[in-house]
């Protein structure tokens, strides 16, 4: 029997705003329990939300990013439902006119293009936490009422690896806009999954499972792939697939069982009456679009096409918005774009994951690595030289009063290597007589002596022509 | 000292004139309470220690020309949240709350240097018709103790009705403010939704709660209501509308000459006491004299107000009281062995039968599978109900008719009839669903008992109602007659 696969992702992204969505109080993470809350975020007697209009066109950037419609005219909704994290029992968010519908995506699975389509985002609050202690239970308040924005994408997602894409495609769309640092690791992004199987032909969508405890893209495919080949499996054993809830275990990689689920909850929406409607114009929206950055597909074309760049290279540098601005200026202090790529990809990134920071919090600039390269590219230091002077970089130095400074500049002048090459000839003749007599081996040697001869600053290119303008004179 | 017959305008000048001092008004304000209120049992909270300082500084500081309400005493209806005094909202589930913050109304009242003296007897959360439903004690009307004063602000009525307090504020969700004043002779304004803010409102109904003062005369309530209205940053349903001095209108010269007035055949309909008719009847021929002219008019869909009402404003508030779960402040249950326990036991220990009963009805018209055969059903008829005013009020200045069927009832009388009590509200739901300012003033007696008249008007158009009330006032004496309490009166 052949099978395929649906997939559902719900994709909760954090924004990265000042104050939380309907009240002052401060987004702030790592402070005391309570200390980033107010009457309002308490659900106090009284009380009544406002909304954060900056939440609203972070709704309208995540839209256009995504390419979604806009839903002019919308409002917040209720959802009804007890827990003590969430104070008012109530969870403010939109379920009957999203903010934004109908977007997609496109992946790309080893030159496959595909678009994911997107049903709906919408903009809603955060709950808070609870702590559990052996008698005792805490809640902190200080995530509560921080804004999400929640994307729902359409049942075409048939296989963990296009889920894979899918999201990895959303978090660096997202990522470009600014509006979220979308970090699995950090909570930014948060990941629920839904998968079916069915028989090839089938009409009907199989019963769906869902998955908890995805902490990471790899360990969505991973869980996904899983619950793909057990679904199968029952199936083809003659069992039915029950709708249920499994959690991902990360060491044995399986999904083991942790509730079923009967029917569904009723969570009683009914629209905000606190809120008044919203009303979203034109040229709000066109404002925010004609803002809106270069996005992450646009930048790996251009890349490929006017700047020579591989595919895989695009790719990489493309990963967040930080490392392909720093390669456009790179590139437009005239940096050679390959180099500036290979740079950013290898030893930048070494650098980064040596010291576990991101980009921007370093001492790093274009113009500095764009100076190193354009010192190698015109013959000044060699690739060798440019690690010490990449080091002095990454501490914030100017590599060309680094590399004057300690007389690191490359020894390519030929008047100056003559001599030193004659030197070497009438000291090793040998050397001539096996280069002469083929070995070529003798040039390497040769090559040796004048490196050590020079400390290491003599120009391989230009002595190696002058090496062999000489033996074969 | 007999201060409580004068007008806010009178006190105000005696205050300035120092005939008397903001002490000495607020010291015979807590006497008159201590020897009426064991009658009436309008105060759940009194803060005699606070009012008196207050009232102290103000001397000290004197009271100037242009501090109309300075040193003026107040009382709060109870579920308006006030920092550092108690607020219950007369439910046992928050018995022992206090708040860490006040409610615009009071920051805007304290800033006009009024003098909260205590806060007033409500049903429990505002839900009900006679305060029987308050979880502490039942007001009793001022002018007939075995008679219920109305509600929900039943303790703001009778308070002010039997000369405790020269104000309060109340709160009107289908007619809390008006029908108390009418059963109490007292005049009460239900504002435009969105006139005032409701941040510290400890919302029942949030899409129509509204609130509004309840004085002895149009003019006091005109000065009353400039001074709780307008935007607030908090309210993001408040109107920034301009708001108009009101009181500022009301001179010899107010007339409602050349008005147009629809009275409405439905609020005459069967099921309306006799009485009530004729003060209305009688109203309708005052305002002829005075020049207007009184139309029938008819709004045809108002038979579904209260089952629309009824709805919405129990689906709004079985959601708007789940917050009260015993975890972060008010009752908790002793004895709990989980959270379901937690919820279950300090909700039902916590919560009187009419809450329970309207927080069942509302999450049941919001359930799935229900939702669109009763809460949007009823978001319909309220369109409809909103359009069949704005036709009426399209060629006619207000609508004039009756505030409650009857007058106050016996206490204990309907209290088990949840349906007949629904239906005291036929007259004054509508105008809430529409969103639209009422003014409930003194129009007749029958049998000893007040019978209010109630006046309705154009979105942010109070100003017409006062004018229109306060020319009725000029004509009329049923607003001089005060109850028989022995005490100051």
């Amino acid at each position: 029997m052949n099978f395929e696969t649906t997939i559902g992702l719900e994709v909760h992204v954090e924004l990265k705003t000042n104050s939380k969505i309907f009240s002052p109080s401060p987004v702030e993470f790592g402070d005391d329990p309570n200390a980033n809350t107010n009457v309002i975020d308490w659900g106090y007697p009284g009380v009544l939300p406002t909304t954060n209009k900056g939440v609203v066109a972070d709704g309208i950037i995540a839209a256009l990013a995504l390419h979604a419609t806009v839903e002019q005219h919308t409002h917040f909704d209720r959802k009804n439902y007890f827990y003590p994290d969430n104070p008012k029992a109530y969870q403010i968010t939109q379920a009957d006119k999203p903010i934004g519908h109908d977007g997609w995506v496109e992946i790309d699975i080893d030159g496959v293009k595909k678009k994911i389509g997107i049903a709906e985002m919408h903009i809603e609050e955060d709950a808070g936490k609870n702590t559990h202690e052996r008698d005792h239970s805490y809640v902190d308040l200080n995530r509560q009422g921080t804004p999400l924005i929640e994307i729902v994408s359409k049942p075409d997602i048939a296989s963990p690896a296009e889920a894979y894409a899918y999201l990895e495609a959303l978090r660096q769309r997202i990522q470009f806009t600014g509006i979220s640092d979308v970090k699995m690791e950090e909570g930014s992004m948060r990941v629920d999954v839904n998968i079916s199987v069915r028989p090839v032909g089938q009409d009907k969508f199989g019963t769906k499972t869902e998955l908890k405890n995805l902490n990471s893209f790899n360990y969505v495919k991973r869980g996904l792939e899983y619950e793909e080949k057990r679904q199968q499996q029952v199936l083809m054993s003659g069992g039915s697939v029950r709708q249920e809830t499994r959690r991902f275990d990360e060491k044995t990689g399986e999904t083991i069982l942790m509730r079923v689920k009967e029917g569904s909850d009723d969570y009683r929406y009914f629209p905000e009456p606190d809120l008044p409607a919203l009303s979203i114009s034109d040229d709000w929206i066109k404002q925010l679009d004609a803002a809106m950055p270069e996005m992450p597909t646009d930048r790996r074309h251009r890349y490929v096409t006017e700047l020579g760049l591989t595919d895989y290279d695009a790719m990489v540098i493309t990963q967040t918005k930080e490392m392909s601005d720093f390669f456009d200026a790179m590139v437009d202090l005239k940096a050679d774009p390959k180099m500036a790529a290979n740079y950013l990809q290898g030893d930048v990134n070494a650098y980064l994951n040596d010291n576990q920071v991101d980009l921007a919090k370093t001492k790093l600039t274009p113009a500095n690595l764009a100076g190193m390269i354009n010192l190698i590219s015109d013959g000044t230091i060699s690739t060798k030289m440019a690690k010490k002077v990449f080091k002095a970089v990454t501490n914030g130095e100017e590599p060309k009063a680094f590399v004057e400074k300690h007389g690191l500049v490359q020894l390519s002048d030929p008047a100056k290597l003559q001599p030193i090459i004659d030197d070497i000839l009438d000291q090793n003749p040998q050397s001539i007589e096996d280069f002469n007599n083929g070995k070529k081996r003798a040039v390497g040697y040769l090559v040796g002596q004048i490196m050590k001869q020079t400390h290491g600053q003599a120009n391989p290119q230009v002595v190696n022509k002058l090496l062999m303008a000489a033996l074969n004179h | 000292m007999d201060y409580f017959k004068q007008d806010l305008a009178s006190l105000h000048a005696d205050l300035v004139a120092k005939k008397m001092s903001a002490k000495e008004l607020t010291q015979a304000t807590f006497e008159n309470i201590k020897a009426t209120d064991p009658k009436i049992d309008a105060f759940l909270h009194l803060n005699e220690d606070q009012a008196l300082a207050q009232a102290d500084a103000l001397d000290q500081a004197g009271i100037t020309d242009d501090q109309p309400l300075a040193g003026i005493p107040l009382a709060l209806k109870d579920n308006l949240v006030t920092k550092d005094e108690p607020t219950t909202a007369a439910s046992k589930i928050l018995e022992n709350f206090t708040p860490v913050y006040d409610a615009t109304v009071v920051s805007k009242l304290a800033a006009a240097k009024m003098v909260p003296v205590g806060k007033t007897n409500l049903d429990e959360f505002a839900m009900g018709g006679s305060t029987e439903n308050s979880a502490f004690k039942t007001t009793k009307n001022a002018w007939d103790q075995t008679k219920v004063p109305g509600g929900s602000s039943g303790g703001s009525a009778a308070a002010v009705a039997a000369g405790m307090v020269p104000v309060a504020l109340g709160t009107d969700t289908g007619g809390s403010i008006r029908q108390p004043a009418s059963f109490n002779g007292i005049v009460g304004m239900k504002p435009t939704y969105g006139r005032v803010s409701r941040w510290g409102l400890i919302a029942f109904g949030s899409s129509f709660d509204a609130i509004g003062p309840m004085t002895r005369s149009v003019k006091d309530n005109a000065m009353m209501l400039s001074a709780i209205a307008g935007h607030d940053d908090h309210d993001l349903t408040s109107s920034d509308k301009a708001v108009p001095n009101f009181a500022a209108d009301l001179t010899a010269a107010t007339s409602v000459k050349g008005m147009r007035i629809g009275l409405p055949k439905e609020f005459l309909a069967d099921g309306i006491n006799d009485d009530v008719k004729q003060a209305i009847l009688a109203a309708a021929d005052t305002y002829r004299k005075l020049g207007a002219t009184v139309d029938e008019v008819s709004l045809p869909h108002n038979k579904y107000g209260v089952a629309a009402y009824y709805i919405i404003a129990s689906s709004e508030a079985s959601s708007n009281l789940q917050r009260f779960d015993g975890i972060r402040y008010g009752y908790r249950a002793k004895d709990v062995k989980n959270l379901e326990d937690v919820y279950v036991k300090s909700r039902s220990e916590g919560f009187g039968a009419e809450v329970k009963r309207r927080i069942m009805l509302g999450t049941f018209s919001l359930s799935a599978g229900f939702y669109d055969a009763y809460f949007l059903k009823a978001a319909k008829v309220r369109t409809v109900i909103l359009n069949d005013f704005k036709a009426i009020l399209k060629d006619h200045d207000f609508i004039m008719g009756p505030v409650a069927p009857t007058p106050a009832f016996n206490i204990g009388a309907e209290i088990a009839d949840p349906l007949t009590m629904y239906m005291n509200d036929i007259l004054t739901i509508p105008v809430n669903l529409a969103g639209l300012p009422g003014l409930s003033l003194p129009a007749g007696f029958s049998n000893g008992l007040p019978v209010g008249m109630q006046l309705i008007g154009r979105p942010f158009d109070e100003s017409t109602l006062y004018k229109a009330g306060y020319a009725f006032e000029q004509n009329t004496e049923f607003h001089t007659k005060v109850p028989a309490l022995g005490g100051q009166n």
